[in-house]
């Protein structure tokens, strides 16, 4: 199962947190950190495996990273997942959004996290994995939008639609 | 087109997010943030009622705060709103909002189900999607009581969409991880095993996720699985890799399903079926023949999806560990790996072969890769890879590579990173111990292990030579050389120090002969780092040092005018300066002959099981640790091994105990305030024990208390006005007791007395108590000295207060501590002559205190003998006239008097009646006695 998945950038400014497992909102913040510094001192070309922080349950639970430029992409997980899946399935959120976002950057995670939750939750729900066919959810995302603009077009007033084209 | 145009969204929101972004400082974003929640907090308060756009907008800005890390404490009540509205956006983000900032013992949650039963019901799907999604992201009981039993039917509902199947897939899995007890059991349960034949690959991913988790907890169910399972694998492994176009990741087929499947697969045993067998082995011999083949792709994602499956199937093979062709393979394939240049790849490869290793057919092969591993230790760049060939160089060790790999593991421990030395020096430990052919090795092996890394050697290190040490006559004389040696050292470990004293203080006399190391060159050595030392280790040292006394005549009175210096007869702590009191007069009034049976070398350790294995046990986790406890190793005759962990010193009542009693762990403060606490949280009057009080009258030793959760057990000794009391404390239960403290009062000042150590009950009675340990394993027992001072006659008995929470709930207990006057009581023989003549100067009316009472017990004249002697007063015989009465005399030993006093029981065997009259010269002192012994025939 995947306790958590983080994503924070290369200063430790969290861009998404989604913890599977309930803890206070203190706590969850002291593992961002914990994460953060336990992954950041790592070199590029370690292994991408690591053993859980104290706060997120010790060794029995595995990091599993990613870092792409500015961005940790982090999931944690137990012994249940297979590591090279978790591994696999990390790239695979980053090519879904990558495509959803056209060239994803930070800033897209900053400015749209809850389209990234949205995507996230595509993929991974509860804790464990949905759909792992990236055409898959990017059809499930589409629709979304879809269903998104054609509601917006109802009900945004006038002046409103006025203010964005300008 | 881009799923999402960068163009539309909230232009409020953001605005807001790029204010934060241009904030220069941590204040300036501080005081932005609260002026937006000043903002959203007026809108949802407002008059005005807003729309579905506002509310989403105002919720989102309230997600991105808290992603900040900034707490939220309201918006809850808007987004729930949410829910409700018929459009999906604003549906969508109420329930984002619920599942990232609702926990799940919120008050809300009845609303949200509310909610979530509505489109549960819609038959659409994105909003079903939506609920379930929620459901199982919250997890909460109150959802899995209301949605249980609904989930198994829309999972294997014909009409379900298959997205909706997947999401109820994977939320009656969640649930039933949550609370178990909740997911029903039921005919639905065939109808899912056969969604693993479904069309829809990503349902069959999400059914073999539940199935496998269902599966855990009840086999039988599931087992018509195993074949679908096969087949499906089966399947995959064969076809080509455009069979299953969108389920291809980079040239591999379907490989999450795979994984899945050969996770299912590990639930249960080899199947029986021959056909279905040969099928299974079929699958796991292409996925390891696929491994040779060239890669058809260079990128890194080709490779990894392929051996994620590999990796799977090979944990497959060594769980079922039955078909030896396929485990040669598998170690082959994995000895490839270690040697990968992918890190991931020879991390992954050295944690297979660590289960690898536990299985006998292919422990040989395993051993042959022991050069890789042991550069892979040397070479390897990063911890986590260095951490995985420790461990399987602990799970690979036997009687033929143990020196090899011990020797590597020490040179390791030089670098090795601080966060795992404590554990290494665990493990070299018990592998010098366990396949240790000659002991001098061993010896050498762990002061080795000392001087290395001293600071990661935790006391179970220590203890345990000095165990194998006394239990070992061969190896005494050459430890004691070797400690000798390693004390020259001009900076040593104190731990070296604590084993030299020890070990030289028991075995000195063995290398006394030569002049380099004669008795008084040890005594210097070891007195030489006397200074430096902690309270514990000086300890030690005195007890080592009397034992030189009793070993080397000729050292005496140095070591004598060392003892009697104000250093150690008034040190400021009490325990050195009790040793050195106790010593000292010991040495000065023994004989020697008292001095050698009192110094006696310990006797043997009963053997158990290391209390370092159990140590590494307790901090890996038993998931964690190879066994190489397993059969295939015990032909080599390794050492015992029980089931019940916990060894220590508790249980063994030589002499000595004491000394390492110094070393238990210094007291906590925390449980000190904890008890404060608790006193006032129970106000209501304790009940106290005194069940089994009245049957210490005339005995020391047994339990005092006993229920479910916990015993006590009490051994006492009493030497005039002084007595010490230990007082063992036995976990019944297989869980922890954690804050568990005890401490002494008098009776009627239950309240006042905690934050002191020594408790002044009364005038009369002074209870020095020690701390223990704040946490009691599992049917482990630990023990718990107090130091009893009768400072003059009293009646009350002090109580002994217990209080630890088992499974969260607070534990009150407290006992009466049969703590009587008797028990100071010194036996005094006398003739006929001087017993009358005392008699009568005790005539004083108020003096005699007379009872007569009706025998409780069958009138048997040996046990009544016994219960005199038992209760302390010399049994004179020949005194009374009449041979059937009993007379007895003893003192009364109190700080500050002694009492003497005269007894005489008269038994009536007709009549079933005792007379019993006590004299002393004290009133209170006869009335007290004469009630404790009345109670007892």
């Amino acid at each position: 199962m995947i306790k958590a998945i983080l994503i924070f950038n290369n200063h430790g400014k969290p861009r998404l947190s989604k913890f599977y497992e309930h803890y206070s909102e203190d706590t969850e913040q002291q593992i961002i950190r914990e994460t953060f510094h336990l992954v950041s001192k790592r070199d590029e070309n370690v292994c991408n495996f690591l053993e859980g922080g104290m706060l997120i349950g010790g060794s029995d639970y595995k990091l599993i990273y990613r870092h792409y430029a500015t961005l940790y992409f982090v999931f944690c997980v137990d012994s249940s997942e297979s590591e090279l899946g978790i591994l696999d399935l990390i790239q695979v959120f980053v090519e879904t959004l990558d495509k959803c976002f056209e060239n994803v950057c930070e800033l897209d995670l900053i400015f749209h996290v809850d389209k990234v939750h949205n995507i996230l939750a595509e993929m991974v729900m509860g804790g464990m994995v949905l759909e792992t066919n990236m055409n898959e959810i990017i059809t499930q995302v589409d629709a979304q939008n879809k269903m998104e603009k054609s509601e917006v077009n109802l009900t945004l007033p006038v002046l409103f639609m006025f203010e964005c084209m300008t | 087109m881009p799923a999402v145009s960068k163009g539309d969204g909230m232009r409020g929101l953001a605005v807001f997010i790029s204010d934060i972004r241009n904030c220069k400082s941590k204040e300036a974003e501080i005081k932005r943030i609260n002026k937006e929640l000043a903002n959203i907090r007026s809108k949802f308060k407002g008059d005005k009622a807003l729309d579905g756009y506002s509310k989403k907008k105002y919720v989102c800005k309230l997600l991105f705060i808290f992603l900040l890390g900034h707490d939220i404490d309201f918006g809850h009540m808007e987004a729930v709103n949410l829910l409700s509205s018929n459009k999906y956006t604003e549906k969508q983000i109420g329930y984002l909002f619920i599942s990232v900032l609702v926990n799940s013992n919120s008050d809300l949650i009845r609303l949200i189900n509310n909610g979530i039963k509505n489109d549960l019901a819609s038959r659409n799907p994105t909003f079903m999607n939506l609920a379930l999604h929620c459901i199982a992201n919250v997890g909460s009981r109150e959802m899995a009581e209301a949605f249980a039993s609904q989930i198994p039917n829309i999972l294997v509902a014909g009409d379900t969409m298959d997205s909706v199947k997947q999401s109820a897939a994977l939320c009656l899995l969640r649930l039933n991880r949550m609370s178990p007890d909740l997911v029903p059991m039921g005919e639905w349960t065939a109808r899912v095993v056969h969604l693993l034949n479904d069309q829809h690959l990503g349902v069959v991913t999400a059914a073999t996720s539940l199935i496998t988790n269902l599966a855990q907890k009840s086999p039988d169910d599931f087992k018509t699985a195993v074949s679908l399972a096969v087949a499906r694998l089966s399947r995959i492994v064969t076809s080509a890799s455009i069979d299953l176009q969108d389920y291809t990741y980079y040239f591999v087929a379907a490989p999450w399903l795979s994984v899945k499947l050969l996770r299912l697969l590990q639930c249960y045993p080899p199947p029986e079926d021959a056909a279905l067998r040969s099928r299974l082995t079929e699958c796991l011999e292409t996925i390891l023949n696929k491994a040779q083949e060239p890669p058809k792709s260079k990128k890194v994602q080709h490779s990894n999806a392929k051996n994620a499956i590999l990796f799977e199937a090979i944990s497959l093979i060594i769980l079922h560990d039955s078909e030896p062709t396929l485990l040669v393979r598998a170690c082959n394939q994995l000895g490839q790996f270690l040697q990968h240049r992918e890190t991931n790849l020879r991390y992954l490869a050295l944690e297979s072969m660590c289960t690898l290793a536990s299985s006998e057919f292919s422990h040989e092969a395993v051993k042959t890769h022991i050069d890789t591993v042991i550069n892979a230790l040397k070479t390897e760049r990063d911890v986590s890879v260095r951490q995985r060939a420790v461990d399987l160089l602990y799970a690979m060790c036997d009687r033929s590579n143990a020196k090899q790999i011990v020797a590597e593991m020490l040179s390791y421990l030089e670098t090795a990173d601080y966060s795992i030395r404590e554990e290494i020096v665990l493990k070299v430990a018990i592998l010098a111990e366990k396949y240790a052919v000659d002991y001098t090795w061993y010896v050498d092996t762990i002061l080795n292990l000392i001087r290395i890394a001293g600071d990661y050697v935790s006391e179970e290190v220590w203890y345990r030579v000095i165990q194998i040490v006394i239990n070992r006559d061969e190896v005494q004389g050459y430890a004691a050389k070797t400690v000798f040696e390693a004390l020259q050292a001009p900076a040593c470990h104190e731990n070296l120090v604590k084993v030299g004293g020890y070990i030289l203080g028991e075995f000195g006399n063995l290398i006394a002969g030569d002049s380099r190391s004669s008795p008084l060159v040890q005594f210097n050595l070891l007195h030489s780092k006397f200074h430096l030392c902690s309270v514990p280790t000086r300890a030690l040292l005195l007890s080592a040092y009397i034992k030189f006394i009793n070993l080397f005549p000729e050292v005496k009175t140095t070591i004598q005018d060392v003892l009697r210096s104000d250093s150690q007869l008034r040190n400021a702590d009490v325990e050195l300066q009790q040793r050195a009191v106790e010593y000292l007069r010991l040495s000065c009034i023994a004989s020697t002959d008292i001095l050698a049976t009192v110094l006696e070398e310990m006797p043997p350790f009963p053997e158990r099981e290391s209390s370092i294995l159990a140590k590494l046990k307790k901090k890996k986790g038993p998931g964690h640790l190879p066994d190489i406890d397993d059969a295939r190793r015990n032909v080599n005759g390794s050492t015992e091994h029980s089931e019940n962990a916990e060894a220590p010193k508790t249980g063994s009542n030589h002499p000595f105990t004491d000394l390492m009693s110094v070393n238990s762990p210094p007291p906590v403060a925390n449980s000190l305030l904890v008890d404060v606490f608790s006193d006032i949280s129970t106000p209501a009057p304790v009940d106290v024990c005194e069940e089994n009080f009245s049957r210490f009258v005339c005995k020391n030793n047994g339990v005092i208390f006993e229920n479910q959760l916990l015993q006590i057990g009490l051994k006492s000794e009493y030497r005039q006005n002084l007595g010490r009391m230990y007082v063992f404390f036995g976990n019944k239960t297989s869980t922890q007791f954690l804050s568990f403290s005890s401490s002494v009062a008098s009776q009627d000042s239950l309240k006042a007395h905690i934050l002191s150590a020594t408790c002044v009950l009364s005038p009369q009675l002074n209870v020095h108590a020690k701390t223990v340990d704040p946490i009691i394993e599992g049917g482990a027992q630990v023990q718990q000295i107090l130091n009893i001072e009768c400072v003059s006659d009293f009646t009350d008995a002090p109580v002994l207060t217990i209080q630890f929470r088992y499974g969260g709930a607070l534990q009150n207990i407290t006992v009466k501590l049969p703590v009587m006057l008797n028990k100071f009581f010194q036996p005094t023989e006398m003739t006929s002559q001087d017993f009358f003549q005392r008699w009568k100067q005790l005539g004083a009316p108020q003096q005699e205190v007379q009872k007569i009472f009706k025998a409780k017990h069958p009138m048997d004249s040996e046990v009544t003998k016994a219960k005199i002697l038992g209760f302390g007063v010399a049994l004179l015989d020949g005194v009374d006239p009449n041979p059937a009465n009993f007379v007895g005399a003893g003192v009364i030993h109190t700080k500050s008097t002694q009492v003497g006093c005269l007894l005489r029981l008269e038994p009536n065997t007709q009549a079933e009646m005792y007379r019993l009259t006590l004299r002393t010269s004290r009133d209170s002192v006869s009335q007290r006695l004469c009630d404790l012994l009345s109670d007892q025939f």
